[in-house]
């Protein structure tokens, strides 16, 4: 009889669990969540990778554009290329504004494809994410485990854009890719300008090695 | 070796295995200047010696793609990734050991029972920290070193300073190192100096491998790699020194 009465609490107990879960779910029905856009996003990238013959061979072209479909559109790049401006990106013209954020992003491009080159079987694990409904900033949390070597925490700064987030930075083992960036950008703005700045960038691109 | 920023390498923050000294005794002494310098210089406040610095980044580059960086090549070509990894893991063991040490004179308990927990399991069913068991059952490393522990007891991180043949550091990180060299660990004790010295350059040519993949990011990411290198070196240290929680930093005025 105790035996059937713990069995029987128990499920009572599943019960009110799940429903408290479907409840607490319910309004991300109406709205994707932001750690849920993040393991999303990484699932279908990294199952792509895998999957694509022609990446595991090293066309870097096509890993590009797999992350030109799946990968960016979940990227506010402009609010990424103000940040790493500061001060900078509002004495710039909204031109010199779209100059240096197209730039920027493929920069970015490049050096992501660069190291998804080296993707061999890390595993994601995604840390629980506590927000609130209000909430219009967060941080999703990663942690990236390697077949060697220390797992690396990868963590992404999202922010609320009507009924969607935009990651705006990325920080990996503590290193904020945006912040990273700031330095870099205001001593080519102060050698140069903002022109200068889009210049250099330019040029990486075109593959000019860095001093 | 270098340049190793810890952009995607997070076990080796400042470098225990490689060796370095002189700049590190140059940088104690100047560094009550330079903290009041500092404060007027704005943006390179913790970079006031960052002309020497680039020179010393060029000279140390230069000796990376002509020496180190082949050499860290050629071992990752030719040893089979199972065998390194186990060379990697040997060496972090050793590590793990130094963490133990530092938790506990940072009074972090709890670290320290992860880090002797560590220990303990890889040396013992590890084959010497060969085999990582600690990472496979999800025991998380510590991470700390004497320079995190000189942040805890509040010394300031002093100037960063850029040291050929070891990378980035600050007055407090190298003093860290310096401790740290001191100190000693278990490969010191090994009586045959053939053995021993061979296992110091296993090590450092380790160090080097695990960061190439990083290094080629940086050649592809940096507008400007002395600064992307800075940059990334003085952040990942200071979200090490608060254990991966640190506070916002104060806006640029």
């Amino acid at each position: 009889m105790r035996k059937f009465d713990s069995v029987a609490r128990l499920r009572a107990a599943a019960v009110l669990l799940l429903t408290s879960a479907l409840c607490a779910a319910a309004p991300a029905f109406a709205q994707e969540a932001p750690d849920a856009i993040v393991k999303r996003v990484a699932s279908d990238v990294l199952a792509t990778i895998k999957a694509d013959p022609a990446i595991q061979a090293g066309n870097e072209a096509r890993i590009r554009e797999v992350l030109e479909v799946k990968l960016l559109p979940n990227f506010d790049f402009a609010r990424m290329t103000a940040l790493a401006m500061g001060r900078n990106w509002q004495a710039a013209t909204p031109e010199q504004q779209k100059r240096v954020t197209d730039e920027f992003r493929a920069l970015l491009v490049r050096t992501y494809s660069g190291a998804l080159n080296n993707y061999r079987n890390e595993t994601i694990d995604y840390k629980p994410l506590r927000m609130s409904p209000a909430d219009t900033d967060v941080t999703v949390r990663t942690l990236v485990v390697r077949a060697t070597g220390s797992p690396v925490q990868i963590d992404y700064s999202m922010g609320k854009q009507g009924d969607t987030w935009k990651c705006y930075d990325v920080i990996v083992g503590g290193v904020s890719l945006v912040t990273n960036y700031r330095d870099e950008f205001n001593n080519q703005v102060k050698a140069g300008g903002v022109d200068g700045l889009i210049k250099t960038l330019a040029d990486r691109n075109k593959g000019v090695a860095a001093k | 070796m270098t340049p190793k920023a810890m952009w995607e390498v997070p076990s080796k923050p400042s470098d225990s295995r490689s060796r370095c000294h002189a700049a590190t005794l140059r940088g104690c002494v100047v560094l009550a200047v330079a903290l009041v310098a500092g404060c007027a210089m704005g943006p390179s406040r913790e970079d006031p010696f960052e002309p020497s610095n680039r020179v010393m980044y060029q000279v140390s580059d230069a000796i990376d793609t002509a020496v180190v960086k082949p050499v860290a090549q050629a071992y990752v070509d030719v040893v089979p990734q199972p065998i390194r990894a186990g060379v990697s893991n040997f060496f972090n063991n050793i590590d793990d050991m130094v963490s133990a040490v530092n938790d506990l004179l940072q009074g972090k308990l709890d670290k320290l029972g992860d880090d002797l927990g560590r220990v303990v399991l890889n040396t013992g069913f590890g084959l010497g920290g060969i085999f990582d068991l600690a990472s496979m059952i999800g025991i998380e490393r510590g991470n700390e070193d004497f320079g995190q522990t000189f942040g805890v007891w509040g010394f300031p991180q002093g100037p960063y300073l850029y040291v050929p043949l070891f990378g980035p550091t600050t007055v407090r990180d190298g003093t860290g190192t310096v401790v740290r060299i001191a100190v000693g660990g278990p490969v010191g004790y090994i009586p045959n100096v053939a053995v021993r010295n061979s296992l110091y350059g296993i090590g450092a040519v380790d160090l080097r491998a695990q960061a190439l993949e990083t290094s080629s990011m940086i050649d592809t990411a940096a507008l400007d790699r002395y600064l992307f290198i800075r940059n990334a070196y003085l952040q990942r240290r200071r979200y090490l020194l608060y254990d991966g929680k640190p506070p916002p930093e104060p806006e640029e005025p």
